[in-house]
């Protein structure tokens, strides 16, 4: 069966989602995600979908699910690289993924991450 | 309404749903719709298809392209002979599931759709056509 790689990256893991995915797919990828923060103790999940053409209420709850297991096993979730026309149709769907962190790119999502590791203020990168 | 061209496709396991997109996704390239509209059928397809394939036990999406007068459009009709649905007016209901989804599918579909027909009854199945127009 086909598996999403997992890398890690400092203290945080990418995923970057290429393919069409399918239900089996996605199941997978929350169980290795899971065993692969707890094996290497990542503060922060960047998920890229800048190859994703559409974003469908059933990979809008993959990505809620994930960020939801993630934050139990202490690690914050940014959604990173989603198209404009995506955004646009998600909005529509009635989906707005409020669980959900985002960041324009992957640059900008590690940068999300770092900021609330080194303390500098809150997730979101504000100064408190 | 002239139908250009008339396809009908299966809709019986996951793997089908995203053979469902690509095709309805070509065809929206096709008839020229911009990036927007194209990514709103798509997405359409996508909850109808899985509707069909959780809900319905699977069935078929017909894929057509249509004239009307100068206007081309894209019409998906979803097809099933599963359990159908009891009150249509509450399946429409944002957030309403009677399974494990997130309940957005019918009424997102119909907020990214130009034209949202559907039909069901109990025990004989379900329909859904919707048209997207250049």
């Amino acid at each position: 069966m086909d598996r999403i790689p997992i890398l890690k990256m400092g203290d945080a893991l990418l995923i970057t989602i290429q393919v069409d995915m399918h239900d089996r797919l996605a199941l997978a990828l929350e169980e290795d995600l899971t065993a692969k923060i707890a094996a290497t103790k990542a503060k922060g999940v960047l998920i890229d979908i800048s190859s994703l053409e559409i974003v469908d209420s059933f990979i809008g709850r993959m990505l809620d699910n994930i960020a939801a297991v993630s934050r139990m096993l202490d690690a914050d979730t940014v959604v990173v690289g989603m198209r404009p026309a995506v955004a646009i149709t998600l909005v529509e769907l009635g989906l707005s993924l409020t669980g959900v962190k985002t960041a324009l790119n992957v640059e900008r999502g590690m940068l999300m991450i770092q900021n609330r590791l080194r303390g500098l203020g809150d997730f979101s990168g504000r100064r408190s | 309404m002239a139908v250009v061209r008339d396809d009908v496709m299966p809709v019986r396991s996951s793997d089908d749903i995203v053979r469902v997109r690509q095709e309805v996704r070509a065809r929206a390239i096709e008839i020229g719709l911009s990036l927007v509209d194209q990514t709103k059928i798509v997405t359409a397809a996508s909850e109808l298809a899985r509707n069909t394939l959780d809900y319905g036990g699977g069935g078929t999406t017909r894929l057509e392209v249509v004239q009307d007068g100068g206007r081309r459009g894209i019409r998906l009709t979803f097809e099933d002979k599963g359990p159908g649905i009891a009150d249509v007016e509450l399946a429409l209901k944002d957030g309403y599931t009677s399974g494990k989804g997130l309940g957005l599918g019918l009424s997102g579909a119909r907020r990214l759709s130009n034209e949202f027909f559907i039909e069901s009854k109990p025990g004989e199945g379900t329909r859904v056509t919707i048209v997207r127009w250049k």
